[in-house]
């Protein structure tokens, strides 16, 4: 990687360090909440045989957004990014949304299910659709995915006929957001379940490797024998996937889908995410546990502005003060300028200054 | 023979050498005649001139930041906050106006010279450390937006202060609507203003061929000994006053600011400076495509109005599909020029 020398030389383990600065920023964010409300913010209850308390709504509202973050993820891995995660998201949810209304008995599992599979089945063609135009038609992925980012919500109206699709409470959909398992929300048994299966298929597999190689040189890595092309289509259709998913637990958390608001920026988010999560834009190394750490933060960054008693307004503004940081933290140019006066001391932490204000 | 060899360009630029680079814009401008025509032979009243002369005022704002976003994606860049800022801008106008009381053509001065300052300072950012443009234009995205929320959540209305009465006054008045005549307010021919310098400053001056090196090879343009980081860092400040002067474009078009006002703006500016032929790795394209591109945008709305019966998120739809077919024309013309070369 360009960036080497200045991340010094000895590395010990790559993760930990990668990992040390989005542990610090959760750790003082939930610090912070914990100062202003009191231990009951992360130890969590069980109402009525369900887990709740603040921390554990954080994780269960995060559970889309993380969705979405590790697919992207696995694309920026390839020196790629998905702008069309926000629409595929309103797509998927649409979809289902549509299917399930338009039928007379909105309570049966058969109609659900069947829902489910068309809603991740479009939405899986989405995604390879993108991954075949940047990996085949060698279509900038910022340039291929912006297509579906412009015209997904569109074709998610078209879907919903420009209406806001409800879904009846009583339908097993609204479980998929709202449920619970074995007294955990269901939305976080989903994000779990894929983010183990995705780090298992990386980290005991050679595909995280694979992935890794293609972001770094994809043409090296065709000449070493790898199916360069497919991998990239792969990467795309599972973040597609992915989306459709997030798309599904949201609409069933809120029993509608909103086709233009469902999932606004959320690929802003996700990228944000991914961002803070340690894995470089450049592609070519990636962090799936730095990723979720990531949306935790800025799941738990959104309770704070509430706790501290900021208007929710700030939402946006601190969001942007937390991009302007990472931004600046992760570029080399800036921790040698800020380093120039004191040299080999670690960088000063305007992170914490930041987000404890 | 060795003249041409040392003079041939470097071979990203290859791909839109001699008529080839015209062909984009070519299929804009038939596009937008195949639309315009196909609107006259379907709709009564379509070749009422005023359908032409409505495209420049309600896409006045949208062609402002249009022109910016060209500068940006020229040199190679892209800027996401344009949206945010515009919004923030006819925000800023109303606060100062209404609420601080500050006499108007002053406010519109400190928010021009704000949007100024702040693409200034992005473009410092990308350039000086080398963060990508799309996270660095993503914080204007989030912190104007989140600005604008703070200053008012609700609309404002700028109805009462005499000055932005300026923006719709009719600048060009030619006969009667009725009767085959039109009419263009002065904010329409700010925007043509807008678009006459940049063609002057992109294609007549020393920073706009500097804009097309850099987008071209930053690489090259550095060793050729080029300012690149005045150009970089130019090009941002360019597309921060263009954002906020199609802010102002928007007050004196609603005279009323709201919270969230041109959410996506950016992605129709950048849609429509592609579909206008520009190059998004940079170096190659036009101004006058992205002005192309712009009435292609205008004169979708335009049908569906017409049309009556569909909504408008047909246009986005239209839009995507566009987007895609230029897309892999210039895929095709890429690979094209690069078989010519071998």
């Amino acid at each position: 990687m360009s960036e080497a020398p200045a991340t010094g030389g000895k590395r010990p383990n790559p993760y930990a360090k990668r990992l040390m600065w989005p542990v610090l920023v959760l750790a003082a964010l939930i610090a912070v909440n914990i100062a202003v409300t009191g231990f009951d913010f992360i130890v969590p209850e069980v109402n009525d045989g369900r887990l709740g308390g603040a921390f554990v709504n954080i994780l269960r509202r995060s559970a889309p957004l993380l969705l979405i973050a590790l697919g992207m993820t696995l694309v920026i891995a390839t020196k790629g990014i998905d702008l069309s995660v926000g629409a595929v998201y309103a797509i998927g949810a649409a979809i289902a949304c549509q299917m399930i209304i338009g039928a007379e008995d909105q309570t049966a599992t058969g109609l659900v299910l069947g829902a489910v599979a068309l809603a991740l089945a479009v939405t899986a063609a989405i995604g390879a659709w993108n991954g075949v135009m940047v990996a085949h038609f060698g279509v900038q992925p910022i340039v291929a995915t912006l297509i579906l980012m412009i015209a997904g919500r569109g074709i998610a109206q078209l879907v919903t006929g420009g209406q806001i699709p409800k879904v009846q409470d009583a339908s097993p959909f609204t479980e998929l957001g709202r449920g619970e398992l074995l007294t955990v929300p269901v939305p976080i048994w989903i994000a779990a379940l894929v983010l183990a299966a995705l780090a298992l298929l990386t980290r005991r597999t050679a595909l995280g490797m694979l992935l890794e190689s293609v972001g770094g040189n994809p043409e090296a890595s065709r000449l070493a024998g790898i199916r360069a092309k497919g991998i990239t289509v792969l990467v795309y259709l599972v973040c597609a996937l992915c989306a459709g998913l997030a798309g599904l637990i949201g609409a069933a958390n809120l029993g509608s889908a909103d086709a233009n608001n469902g999932g606004l920026w959320i690929e802003l988010d996700a990228i944000l995410a991914v961002v803070i999560g340690g894995t470089a834009l450049l592609g070519g190394r990636f962090f799936l546990l730095g990723t979720t750490i990531g949306v935790v933060i800025i799941g738990t960054l959104e309770d704070t502005i509430i706790n501290v008693g900021l208007s929710s307004q700030w939402q946006f503004t601190a969001k942007a003060i937390v991009v302007f940081i990472v931004a600046l933290l992760q570029s080399p140019g800036f921790r040698a300028w800020v380093l120039k006066p004191f040299k080999r001391r670690p960088a000063p932490a305007p992170a914490e200054e930041a987000m404890s204000k | 023979m060795s003249t041409h060899q040392l003079t041939e360009r470097p071979s990203r630029s290859m791909l839109f050498d001699g008529l080839a680079r015209y062909i984009p814009i070519g299929a804009t401008v038939a596009l937008l005649l195949a639309l315009y025509g196909g609107g006259v032979a379907n709709y009564p009243k379509f070749d009422s001139p005023q359908v032409i002369a409505k495209l420049f005022i309600d896409n006045a704002p949208l062609l402002v930041i249009a022109v910016g976003m060209t500068f940006v994606i020229l040199s190679g860049g892209i800027d996401l906050s344009v949206g945010s800022v515009m919004a923030f801008a006819t925000m800023a106008c109303a606060w100062l106006t209404v609420d601080a009381g500050i006499s108007a053509p002053l406010a519109v001065a400190l928010v021009l010279a704000f949007g100024t300052a702040w693409g200034l300072l992005i473009g410092a950012v990308i350039h000086y450390f080398d963060v990508q443009p799309f996270i660095a234009t993503l914080v204007g995205l989030f912190l104007f937006r989140g600005l604008t929320l703070q200053i008012s959540d609700t609309d404002v209305s700028m109805r009462d202060v005499e000055f932005f009465q300026w923006g719709m006054v009719h600048a060009v008045d030619v006969g009667e609507i009725r009767d085959g005549g039109f009419w263009l307010p002065n904010l329409s021919f700010v925007a043509f203003a807008v678009v006459i310098v940049a063609f002057t400053v992109l294609h007549y001056t020393r920073f706009g061929r500097g804009v097309y090196a850099v987008g071209g090879s930053e690489s090259s343009a550095l060793l050729m000994g080029l300012p690149v980081a005045r150009t970089k860092i130019g090009v941002y400040a360019v597309s921060g006053f263009c954002a906020a002067l199609a802010g102002v474009l928007a007050a004196f078009a609603t005279k009323s600011a709201n919270p969230l006002a041109n959410v996506g703006a950016e992605l129709d500016a950048i849609a429509a400076v592609v579909i206008g032929g520009t190059l998004l790795t940079g170096g190659a394209g036009f101004v006058l495509g992205t002005v192309a591109g712009v009435m292609v945008w205008g004169m979708l709305n335009t049908l569906i109005a017409f049309q009556g019966n569909l909504s408008s998120w047909w246009a986005r739809i239209a839009m995507g599909v566009l987007l895609l077919a230029f897309i892999l024309l210039q895929r095709v013309l890429a690979r094209s020029g690069e078989k010519r070369r071998t």
